[in-house]
């Protein structure tokens, strides 16, 4: 509570100020609506922008899930072989550095289910960091505990259970936190792209449709959402991260 | 029988460097053997070729058909995210030990290192001594006959170090350990041995073996005693001369 009191100090002091200034210089609503009528645009639009944040949620669960179990796959074939790695990680590059507004429209053709489209482009945005950082923290091996097992004749499995996986935990929720993010971003940009062609009903969508009817009101108001979605879900990662990790890890003890 | 007997051992890397010009040793059961070099000697390579980490170049290593090792390194190594008791039992759990008995053994190797009360904490929460100390339960949980050391105590202040020798020394009178131990430390070496191979480095080499006779107990009195002097100057000349061998040759 104590730690969250300044970043609400800052956010009810930005809200004022907005407020006062939308109000004091008689800014239109179809430029900049003040936060009080965003607030009742989000009260009066509830049911329409609750479906459509319900939608938005989905793909980015679902594209964070299939994210994590894709990554942490591709991070154990990579530690595996280092032949699989040098096969392999230059189309994970590939991938990365493909922006996804260009590859969207090809899997939204491709694929003709929308929800799945969508879940399939913000997969792709989140899945880079998750491979990155669990193939690194399945790797960086404490020397001496390797030798140790290697002393006691650990085989490979237990090796890899007991001493590669749980080293490589804070790395992966290094990734987590990062895909997590990533993953609300390619569910809302392939659904701008998606809404061209006419399908989907997410938050990016209403976005979209609001635009064209210069409701500003409703855009702020699916902005909100989309931007405390966010929020949630890096905060949840981060008690994920501290619950699995609470206790031994370093980056978990500092301030808490 | 010996615990351990090498002959005409030798290693050089892969880079060419000898790390080790060949050398006999021979450890007899029971004894405590103390390496005791300068960095660079290889005392810690030749700990490793006798507990198999490292393959030596050439020679024969031969261990006791019956010697269950235990290795202590240099740091604790423990399992930053596994408890103390976790930590110890590792080697059990390893080798397919039911739970119960795995748990109660780990308990009882914490108990002689006299950190009982700590089995579930976290090995961060632990000072650097107690860390050790949990290595070293971790090493006699197994039984071993025979604990390799690799300057274990290296990185604690004096007193505790001294501390530890202690224990280490009265863990080995309870169970007829053989402990090859490797140190830099010539006050370490002589509280400790009961033989001290030194060695000398570029090229690494041994140079001497003394042998610790003495009939006084290993306690606070034999530190300050003049048997003790006398071991720690024969010591400090035999590693002097063969540094000042050293600077010779490469002059």
């Amino acid at each position: 509570m104590r730690r969250a009191l300044p970043g609400l100090v800052v956010a009810i002091a930005l809200l004022a100020l907005w407020q006062t200034w939308v109000v004091a210089f008689d800014i239109p609503v179809y430029l900049v609506p003040s936060p009080l009528t965003v607030a009742r645009t989000l009260v009066a639009d509830a049911a329409l922008l609750g479906r459509a944040l319900w939608v938005t949620v989905q793909v980015t669960l679902l594209a964070l899930a299939a994210a994590v179990l894709l990554g942490v796959a591709i991070a154990f074939a990579f530690v595996q072989s280092r032949w699989i790695e040098a096969a392999l990680f230059p189309y994970v590059v590939l991938l990365q550095v493909t922006p996804i507004v260009a590859i969207a429209p090809l899997i939204i053709i491709w694929v003709q289910n929308p929800t799945l489209s969508l879940v399939i482009c913000a997969t792709i945005v989140a899945l880079f960091p998750i491979i990155a950082n669990t193939t690194l923290g399945l790797r960086s091996v404490d020397a001496g505990l390797a030798d140790y097992f290697r002393l006691q004749r650990a085989s490979r499995w237990q090796t890899l259970w007991r001493l590669r996986v749980p080293g490589a935990l804070p790395y992966f929720f290094g990734g987590l936190r990062i895909a997590s993010g990533l993953a609300l971003i390619g569910a809302v940009v392939a659904e701008f792209v998606a809404g061209t062609g006419g399908t989907g009903t997410g938050l990016a969508y209403q976005i979209l449709q609001a635009g064209y009817q210069l409701n500003i009101a409703r855009m702020f108001a699916a902005l909100t959402l989309i931007a405390l979605t966010g929020v949630l879900l890096f905060v949840a990662t981060d008690l994920v991260t501290r619950w699995a990790l609470g206790g031994w890890h370093e980056s978990e003890r500092v301030g808490r | 029988m010996s615990a351990i007997e090498l002959r005409a051992v030798e290693k050089t890397w892969e880079n060419g460097v000898q790390a080790l010009r060949p050398l006999d040793l021979r450890v007899e059961r029971g004894e405590i053997v103390t390496l005791l070099g300068p960095s660079g000697c290889g005392k810690s390579s030749l700990l490793n070729i006798v507990a198999g980490l490292t393959e030596a170049s050439a020679g024969d290593v031969s261990v006791g058909p019956d010697e269950r090792i235990g290795f202590v390194f240099q740091q604790a190594t423990l399992m930053p995210w596994a408890r103390v008791a976790a930590n110890v039992r590792l080697p059990l759990d390893l080798a397919g030990v039911a739970r119960a008995e795995a748990n109660a053994r780990a308990a009882e190797a914490l108990r002689r290192v006299g950190l009982g009360a700590f089995a579930e904490v976290w090995p961060r929460e632990l000072s650097g001594g107690m860390q050790m100390r949990a290595s070293i339960a971790r090493a006699l949980v197994t039984e071993p006959t025979l604990l390799l050391m690799d300057e274990p105590f290296g990185a604690l202040d004096e007193i505790t170090r001294n501390r530890l020798d202690d224990e280490l020394l009265r863990v080995r009178r309870e169970q007829q350990l053989t402990v090859l131990f490797v140190t830099h430390s010539i006050h370490e070496a002589v509280y400790l041995s009961d033989r001290v191979v030194v060695m000398a480095a570029r090229p690494g080499r041994v140079v001497a073996e003394v042998a610790i006779t003495t009939d006084e107990p290993r306690d606070d009195a034999f530190r300050v005693s003049t048997t003790f002097a006398r071991h720690a100057r024969d010591l400090q000349q035999a590693l002097l001369a063969a540094a000042r061998d050293a600077d010779e040759a490469l002059a």
